[in-house]
């Protein structure tokens, strides 16, 4: 069939502006910037351990409080008339079209030491706190911008979860716990495991949220890589070894993800 | 039973109040007098006024739009014509041709985002391309991040497509592009329109990939906020973020509703 050429511009586009980028790093991240092999630009990331181990640490503390809030959540949903659960999945994907720029600003005029909240704490007498510029409140920024990437693709699957099942398995005698642990939790696990990766992968990964929720004293892997980019930093190879360590947390991530289920589909996870 | 309703209830309420209170606040502070945020001092339309007084703002919301547009055609073209190649290849080649398609949409934005900086430094310096950081540069970068989603919106409307209708076009007389004009284009016409409105929104919003590869001269809209609030956080974004909260409101209103209305004639076609 000749209808196989028509993505050849698509492929040649592929090549151009996604292989060889990403190459691009890898050449950036070994060479010196005299042009030779090297490995000073790996091992000078070992220097930022703590602020690798930081990105992972608060990243991974919002994915859990994501999966907390947004399993319940989701399963409530779902039971709802397909109309109801329409309106519902809209309401929740609204606040996403607003620019995530001003919905972290939003943020910051509220947690500020002279923000509402402290002002509303303040008429009782309570604080004023310090909860801008803390990790507290990157987390915060992280649950709030990222909780619709959780609860979306837990939906998507718990749909599919018919009450005949549940009330099956519910006539057979089985406690609330039991239905839950042996009948729910088992399907919704493809969107468990979406849920994280497509939590876990933007967090660990910001540099927005930290540099306005958490200050000077909460930099992230991607602040570092900002800095050696675009910063007073400039170091390219540096910045390309440092996304190539975001990289491979990344992939060891998803890879994790992966071995739980062997069929998440993708292209419902993402519409 | 009931009150399981009256807790669920009260926790669905509960996640949409902690999604919606910030922009609530951010929409009433739009009207505040005061220019610090916190204190009510009074009612006021003077950051609309400003906003729309602002060069800086509408040059970047203009060129906002241009980069959308132009990004998002080129995509929806190159993608949907990728989709049908795809679609034709053998399982092997269309696995890993798929594999590689999420490459964009999976990694996280800054690494796009420093890769195509490098790219398109590489272009300049090392073979003399002149790809300075700008329109141009941006609109490359878009495209590349919107091609996934078209051709993940126009796969499964081809593999649905029934594969005989093309055949039987050719077999009635059709010459292959007539064929393909007359019969493959309007049955996956709702993958490309959805591919189409997808990419015009991801780049409408996107920040990071538009970060690295913008440069100094041409701001989208993301990249001016990003400018304002680094400087000094000013009402003027409060009433900018409303009036985007609205209309996306009733943008969305509009196309629920339009479904409701086309829902109730199709009934009431069905009950004739």
């Amino acid at each position: 069939m000749k209808a196989k050429f028509a993505s050849v511009p698509y492929l040649l586009w592929m090549v151009i502006f996604t292989i060889v980028p990403m190459l691009l790093i890898l050449l950036f991240a070994f060479t010196s910037p005299e042009g030779g092999f090297t490995i000073a630009n790996i091992s000078a990331v070992g220097r930022y351990t703590d602020v690798i181990m930081k990105s992972i640490w608060l990243a991974a503390i919002a994915t859990a409080i994501c999966l907390l809030l947004s399993y319940p959540f989701a399963y409530i949903i779902s039971r709802r008339s397909a109309r109801r659960q329409q309106v519902s999945l809209m309401l929740i994907m609204l606040p996403m079209w607003m620019s995530f720029l001003l919905r972290t600003f939003a943020w910051m005029t509220l947690l500020e030491k002279t923000g509402l909240i402290n002002r509303i704490l303040g008429v009782f007498g309570i604080g004023p706190f310090e909860m801008i510029n803390t990790p507290g409140a990157v987390v915060l920024g992280m649950v709030y911008n990222y909780l619709p990437f959780m609860i979306l693709p837990l939906h998507s699957v718990m749909m599919k979860i018919e009450d005949s099942i549940i009330e099956a398995a519910q006539d057979l005698g089985a406690s609330p716990m039991r239905v839950f642990f042996r009948v729910v939790l088992p399907l919704s696990f493809p969107g468990v495991s979406s849920g994280i990766t497509m939590v876990f992968v933007p967090a660990v990964s910001t540099f927005i949220i930290s540099r306005m929720l958490g200050g000077g004293s909460n930099l992230l892997i991607g602040d570092l890589i900002d800095m050696q980019f675009l910063g007073n930093a400039y170091n390219p190879h540096l910045g390309s070894a440092i996304s190539l360590v975001l990289m491979v947390i990344i992939l060891l991530c998803m890879s994790i993800m992966n071995q739980f289920d062997d069929d998440v589909d993708m292209e419902g996870a993402i519409l | 039973m009931n009150r399981h309703k009256g807790i669920s209830r009260f926790y669905t309420g509960a996640v949409m109040a902690f999604l919606y209170l910030p922009i609530i606040v951010l929409i009433v502070f739009s009207f505040n007098k005061n220019k610090s945020r916190g204190a009510w001092t009074g009612f006021t339309f003077d950051w609309y006024v400003k906003l729309f007084s602002n060069e800086m703002i509408l040059t970047a919301f203009m060129n906002t739009l241009l980069v959308a547009l132009v990004s998002s055609i080129f995509a929806t073209v190159i993608g949907t014509a990728a989709a049908i190649g795809i679609n034709s290849m053998n399982r092997w080649m269309k696995k890993t041709i798929r594999t590689l398609t999420y490459i964009p949409i999976m990694s996280p934005e800054i690494i796009m985002g420093v890769s195509l900086m490098l790219l398109f430094v590489f272009l300049r310096t090392e073979m003399g391309l002149p790809l300075e950081m700008g329109l141009l540069t941006l609109i490359l970068s878009h495209i590349t991040f919107n091609i996934p989603y078209v051709i993940f919106n126009v796969l499964p409307k081809l593999r649905q497509m029934d594969k005989y209708a093309y055949d039987a076009a050719l077999d009635l007389g059709c010459n292959p592009w007539q064929a393909f004009y007359k019969v493959v284009i309007p049955e996956i016409m709702p993958g490309i329109t959805a591919g189409f409105l997808m990419a015009v929104t991801y780049s409408l919003d996107d920040f990071v990939i538009s970060y690295f590869t913008a440069g100094p001269t041409s701001q989208t809209l993301p990249l001016a906020i990003w400018g304002q609030l680094r400087r000094r956080v000013s009402p003027e974004m409060n009433a900018l973020s409303a009036i985007i909260f609205v209309i996306v409101l009733l943008i969305l209103l509009a196309g629920n509703l339009s479904a409701i209305r086309r829902e109730n004639r199709e009934r009431r076609v069905v009950e004739r």
